[in-house]
């Protein structure tokens, strides 16, 4: 496991190395292609939903919307904290708090 | 004041900014099981927040390793983006100060240093602006990253108690304030759904086809209802 693990560091380290010299260093001769500067506008929010949604509706791997999954609550708050306050962070607090009561009130 | 100084002081904000999210970092990887040497190395080698977040949740959910990369370069393909728009002030500059800028480029810095250069100062000023951004952002991530970890450590079983949902939380909260305009609300929601049904994909396949399936809704949205161009901005961890 111990190989594996600084395999995937080496690598992640090669591939953000490389994005990050592209034009800085090896960049003279690259061109940003129109399209390619207009699709990567959308790939925090897409690999970010991707991330979140199965882990809010389905933590245990099934789908599960009933009152004992305290991540939909705890989401759903971190959303509405966010979109009502601007504050990344008071986001990340409300949507604790409500996970977290919500777990105490159904233990 | 001296340039150095002056690009980290300027910098201050953004420091506070990613101070919790190194904390939280360090915390949950320490609570997926990575080593301390792995948590303090990704911090300290490839610093990059988001990526980062993201291979911990990879890591944990078993995914494979060249998806664990190929996320990586999905999410990290933006700095190439800094890297070009950078380009015109640092291309008089010695090899050794390129290489050495490109590697401490963040979200952050970028915001800062891009702001500075795009204004004035010389060439000889502006490098030293963009390293004191370069060093503080840097520096600051590995003492919060190096927090969270100790933090993890010392409460064994915090993942247990739902700092798991720390992760979530973090992603939700910046996703929503990227919902600016509907080309991205309709990519996240196409991301959401395809991740949702191809959950159960090995090595976390479902991720890239989600991500994949998102990119083109939103441009494909973006046809249809106009773009927004004016606001293109990033999330907050570097």
């Amino acid at each position: 496991m111990n190989s594996t693990w600084a395999l995937v560091l080496a690598g992640m380290v090669v591939v953000t190395y490389g994005i990050r010299l592209s034009f800085l260093v090896f960049g003279h001769r690259l061109t940003f292609p129109r399209w390619l500067e207009r699709a990567l506008r959308y790939v925090p929010a897409a690999v970010l939903t991707a991330l979140v949604v199965p882990m809010a509706l389905a933590p245990q791997g099934v789908v599960d919307l009933g009152v004992h999954n305290a991540y939909l609550p705890g989401t759903v708050a971190a959303v509405a904290v966010a979109l009502w306050s601007r504050q990344t962070l008071a986001a990340i607090l409300g949507g604790f708090v409500v996970y977290g009561v919500w777990r105490w009130l159904l233990v | 004041m001296r340039p150095f100084f002056a690009g980290a002081r300027d910098t201050i904000p953004m420091l506070v900014g990613a101070a919790p999210f190194g904390v939280i970092f360090g915390t949950l990887a320490i609570g997926a099981g990575l080593p301390v040497w792995l948590t303090l190395g990704l911090s300290a080698l490839v610093f990059a927040g988001s990526s980062q977040f993201v291979a911990v949740s990879l890591l944990g959910g078993g995914a494979a390793v060249p998806v664990i990369w190929l996320t990586t370069f999905v999410v990290n393909l933006r700095h190439a983006l800094y890297s070009a728009t950078l380009l015109p002030y640092a291309r008089a500059l010695p090899a050794r100060w390129r290489w050495a800028l490109a590697f401490w480029l963040t979200d952050e810095t970028f915001a800062v240093v891009e702001n500075q250069l795009r204004h004035h100062t010389s060439l000889h000023d502006g490098a030293r602006y963009w390293l004191g951004s370069s060093l503080a952002m840097y520096g600051n991530w590995q003492v919060w990253t190096l927090a969270g970890v100790l933090l993890g450590q010392s409460v064994p079983g915090l993942a247990t108690l739902g700092l798991d949902f720390a992760m979530v939380a973090t992603f939700a909260a910046i996703v929503a304030l990227q919902l600016r305009d509907r080309p991205v609300l309709c990519a996240a929601l196409a991301a959401g759904a395809v991740a949702l049904l191809a959950r159960d994909l090995p090595y976390k396949l479902g991720l890239m086809l989600a991500a994949i399936a998102g990119v083109a809704t939103g441009m494909l949205a973006e046809a249809w209802f106009g773009s927004n161009e004016a606001s293109t901005q990033e999330e907050s961890a570097p």
